[in-house]
């Protein structure tokens, strides 16, 4: 297993020097270093000098992939793309174009993030395995077809109408949470009982009719026959047989997640104002900021591949067949 | 089930509100509550420059001048200056000396810097702080010397300010210095600033300093209400200059050190800021005289109290709109200002045209205030371009035709809500210069009648046009409407309406007008390079003259010939001449004869069609007093105070949980799950089936 998990840290890397790439292609595209220069400088009494000396400082005045200019290696070494990428594999992202530490930013947001997305996570994935085992229980029944109605109508709704429509019934007619903020610690339960609320009920739709389409793949098959055959109640069925090979599928798809959660929700963090890391990359969008901008998609990247790897593992974990050596 | 109805009908009864977003130590605080929206960029006096930073800036920083709170027009007042410096000739004009003597025994807020054994401080022990104040803090006088050193710090290699280029042009020796400084000290570390002397800028005595200006440059007293012109200690910037202080965020750029009646104690632009009252500040007297309708508002009722009146404002970071003003109407913040969304749901405007509060508003104490901003917004021409730029007559009739076609009145009503009032020329009301009635008019495209200004008709438009040699809009040699481009940057399908009224606008002469939509940086880079056809900025005053608006049509400063602000590129020599006199006059019956002349130039030029000047609407609710805009003085919150017993009242009157949908949840819940569960028993003994 080890020389496969090496195998596959091996692979990340061309992997990740493509994602840079392409992100760097992608925000040079659309912006240039002076356009930052002139985001992070202002519109009022700015000079060309100014804007120059920007550059200069943060070695955006250098080319962009290739320096033609130079000899040899320093060819590819004397541009933005190099010196701007080298360190994101160390895990070094330095500063923000407002001279914040990342590094720093990361840490103290991720925190925020995590205390929104993991309950969602776990409550979500509980939530909807229930409903789905309730559906799949009744199947055939008025409960099973409104239940997949249900879930049909949940899915057609914007998660933004979700969110407007449970601060408005929840925080300001109610008045039971409040509307929109965050505090560390236990305070933070307050805050975000009803964003997870919102995550869990606007994931149910979806969620609840892909496992329920597993469970019933399940039930078809003869190892449940058999069970039936010999005389298990259905709740027996369901709960020690179905639900227990249905979790491989579950598991996995469910695995590939858990690294995710520390970027946070972009949406969310937004309108209930908690400063995760989610908003930090949308703020970071909006004021051009590609120090930021790359150092998130980097830890995307990685923690994708992390959760993929992860995904790989689990499966010899839940399925005894599976083995990577050999 | 029954147990969990009982306790949701008795919590209530509790008397505690659930919603409130704030921590149950700061309830019966006398804590201001406010909200921002972008995280500010920096809080260095040197480069901060937007209202998003100057909120707190202001409160901490203490140049040596400031405005009348409540006077109108704005005014300038000593702040911690023993009077207004005023300018004094030396060389025949050729320099002007400005003399400002601080007042003694002004302290700054309790700081780390200001104690010897916090310099050199062990890298583990910076890594452990989660701020800068869990060190011990010490204070120390003002003097005149931290003036000084902050205007050497407008040079300063490593940070952009960005007025730097402005002073250049004035302080003696400013130009020459930022190179000299570029070539001194260390890359990162700290550079003391004590051992480059500015010829400009140097100490008199130990509370009084001179700044030596070329030339006449009467609006400079301005400048010394600006931040960029307050104290910094020195001692603070060699404190965040330490190993690791930058690595924690721990910088000059985010920990303001001043001696303004706030400290900021609590900094997280990501979620929330905190000022606290700094124990050092000296108290100020609340002022005694504003407008004359101030004392039945109330707004002398304080007069001569001690500020501030609040303990601690906190800032709370609000992304979104509906969040914010749910958040203002339950009275979890004081203030609010007001969206397009909600303008419906705030206000009443009267037939008069008279803006109220509404009748929701009201019955909670609500409270409305309005301000003409010093501001101004107008759609240019781009005097470069072949068809609608240079001074032939036949453009400036096109022109003039457009300027009257586009009803502003019309774009006030529709996109604005009405907030604004319609410009005539670049000078917003409130600035010495600008004409009021009737003869403030601009006669290209108004007349006044019946005591109002009234906008031309499209008639008179169209003659105009057909004078230009487009009649019906259309170019005589292909036979074609005539093809205006507007160059804009949208923000999203939002902006449609704008972009299709415009259209409309111009389809009234016969015009064909064809939007070019493009981001923000490409509509920067067409206005730089001067390709643009049409186009609409704003501008908003650094300060309250004649010279900061006019400035925006300058010949010498065309945006596209360099970096001016003179976006149109419009330059008439006329102009220009009247520009460099008027600008190194104080206000006087002859300055304003200038700017009379400059006004009528630029209107029968017609370089932009003159658009408006926003009308900014704020609320507040009946617990905060002292509350009036100004749109200069950006250090207004030490004049607030608070009725903390009635918000505490009235947020526990406006917010009491309803529990009932809670028990209806349960009910519903039972009423799905007892059927399903019989279901269930009943499908389990049943016996199997054939088939």
């Amino acid at each position: 297993m080890l020389a496969y998990v090496v195998r596959r840290v091996l692979y990340a890397i061309p992997i990740l020097i493509g994602v840079n790439l392409i992100t760097f292609a992608l925000f040079f595209v659309v912006n240039t270093p002076d356009d930052m220069a002139r985001m992070q400088l202002g519109v009022k009494r700015v000079t060309p000098e100014a804007i120059e000396k920007w550059k200069q400082e943060r070695g955006y005045d250098k080319p962009l992939l290739f320096a033609s200019g130079k000899e040899g290696f320093s060819r590819l070494t004397e541009t933005i793309f190099f010196e701007k990428s080298l360190k994101l594999f160390a895990f070094d992202f330095g500063q923000a174009e407002d001279r914040r530490d990342i590094g720093s930013e990361i840490r103290a947001r991720m925190g925020p993030s995590l205390a929104l997305a993991i309950p969602v996570f776990i409550v979500g994935i509980l939530v909807n395995i229930t409903f789905a085992l309730l559906m799949a229980l009744f199947r055939a029944t008025a409960l099973d077809f409104w239940g997949v109605v249900l879930c049909v109508a949940m899915m057609s709704i914007s998660t933004l109408f979700y969110i407007i429509g449970g601060q408005y019934v929840f925080a300001k007619l109610w008045n039971l949470v409040p509307i929109s903020g965050y505090d560390g610690g236990i305070d933070a339960a307050r805050f975000v009982i009803l964003p997870v609320l919102i995550g869990v009920v606007s994931g149910m739709g979806s969620g609840s009719r892909w496992y329920r389409t597993i469970f019933l793949e399940e039930m078809g098959k003869d190892y449940v026959r058999t069970a039936r055959a010999k005389g298990l109640a259905e709740s027996a069925v369901l709960f020690r047989h179905v639900l227990k090979n249905a979790m491989i599928p579950i598991l996995t798809g469910a695995v590939v997640l858990i690294p995710l959660l520390f970027l946070g929700s972009l949406l969310a963090e937004s309108f209930f104002g908690i400063p995760g890391l989610g908003s930090y990359t949308i703020d970071a969008i909006q004021a051009q900021d590609f120090a930021v901008v790359r150092s998130m998609v980097f830890i995307g990247s990685v923690l994708y591949i992390v959760g993929l790897l992860l995904t790989d593992l689990s499966y010899t974990l839940v399925d005894p067949r599976i083995r990577f050596d050999g | 089930m029954r147990i969990a109805l009982i306790l949701l009908a008795f919590l209530p009864g509790c008397g505690e509100v659930w919603n409130d977003p704030y921590p149950a130590s700061e309830r019966g605080g006398n804590i201001l509550y406010s909200a921002f929206e972008q995280r500010p960029k920096h809080l260095d006096p040197v480069q901060s420059y937007t209202s998003d930073e100057s909120r707190f800036t202001r409160q901490v920083y203490e140049p040596p001048l400031q405005y009348h709170y409540l006077k109108r027009p704005y005014e300038l007042v000593p702040l911690t200056a023993a009077e207004i410096p005023r300018g004094r000739e030396i060389d025949g004009g050729k320099f002007t000396v400005y003399e400002v003597r601080i007042r003694p025994g002004i302290r700054y807020q309790p700081h780390p810097a200001f104690i010897e054994s916090n310099f050199g401080l062990p890298a583990e022990k910076i890594r452990d702080l989660e701020s800068p104040y869990e060190l011990s803090s010490g204070t120390r006088e003002l003097v005149a010397e931290d003036y000084v050193y902050q205007v050497k710090r407008l040079a300063h290699p490593r940070l952009h300010s960005p007025v730097l280029g402005l002073m250049s042009e004035y302080i003696v020796g400013m130009r020459e210095y930022a190179k000299a400084l570029r070539s001194a000290g260390a890359r990162d570390g700290w550079l003391d600033l004590r051992q480059y002397p500015l010829e400009g800028a140097e100490v008199v005595n130990r509370y009084t300093y001179r700044i030596t200006l070329k030339g006449r440059y009467p609006q400079f007293v301005y400048w010394l209400a600006m931040p960029f012109f307050s104290p910094v200690p020195w001692e603070a910037e060699k404190f965040f200059h330490q190993p690791g202080m930058a690595e924690k965020n721990f910088t000059l750029d985010w920990w303001p050190v001043g001696t303004g009646p706030y400290m900021l104690v609590e900094n997280n632009p990501n979620a929330r800021m905190v000022l606290e009252r700094n124990p050092s500040f000296r108290g100020e007297a609340y002022p005694a005289e504003g407008e004359p309708e101030d004392a039945a508002a109330g707004l002398l009722a304080d007069a001569g109290g001690t500020m501030p009146f609040v303990d601690r404002v906190v800032f709370s970071r609000e992304k979104e709109a509906v969040p914010y003003w749910s958040k203002f109407l339950q009275g979890y913040y004081d203030e609010a200002t007001i969206g397009s969304d909600q303008f419906d749901q705030a206000v009443r405007v009267s037939i008069e045209g008279a803006a109220e509060p509404s009748a929701e508003m009201l019955e909670k104490g609500i409270r409305l205030s309005t301000l003409v901003s010093a501001s101004t917004y107008y759609f240019g021409f781009n005097m470069k371009d072949p068809l609608v730029g240079g001074s032939s007559e036949r453009a400036r009739k096109l022109r003039q035709a457009i300027s009257i076609a586009v009803d502003v009145e019309e774009y006030l009503s529709i996109f604005q809500n009405g907030r604004g009032v319609v410009a005539h020329s670049p000078i917003p009301p409130g600035i010495f210069g600008r004409r009021e009635g009737a003869e403030g008019i601009n006669p290209v495209t108004h007349v006044w009648r019946d005591g109002r200004a009234e906008r031309r008709p499209i008639e008179e438009a169209r003659g105009l046009l057909a004078e230009a040699g487009y009649p019906g809009g259309r170019d005589p040699a292909t036979g074609a409407p005539l093809l205006i481009h507007f160059d804009t940057a949208t923000r999203g399908p939002g902006d449609k309406p704008r972009l299709d009224w415009w259209r409309k606008q111009l389809a009234r002469l016969g015009i064909q007008l064809e939007v070019r939509d493009t981001d923000w940086n490409r509509f920067q880079e067409k206005i730089r390079k001067g390709t643009q056809q049409m186009y609409g900025l704003g501008w908003a005053a650094d300060y309250p003259d004649a010279e900061n608006f006019l400035f925006l049509l300058h010949g010498p400063q065309a945006r596209a010939d360099g970096a001016g602000a003179n976006s149109s590129n419009y330059g008439n020599p006329k102009f220009d001449a009247l520009f460099e006199r008027m600008k190194s006059m104080a206000n006087s019956p002859e300055r304003q004869k200038i700017i009379d002349a400059m006004v009528e130039i630029a209107r029968r030029d017609a370089p932009w069609v003159f658009g408006f000047h926003p009308k900014d609407f704020s609320l507040r609710h009946a617990w905060l007093m002292n509350a009036k805009p100004n749109d200069m003085a950006g250090n207004t919150l030490k004049y607030l105070r608070l009725d903390v017993d009635r918000r505490e009242a009235l947020r526990h009157e406006w917010n009491a949980p309803v529990l009932w949908p809670l028990a209806l949840v349960l009910v519903a819940l039972a009423s799905f799950g007892v059927p399903a569960l019989r279901s269930y028993r009943r499908r389990e003994r049943m016996a199997a089936r054939q088939g």
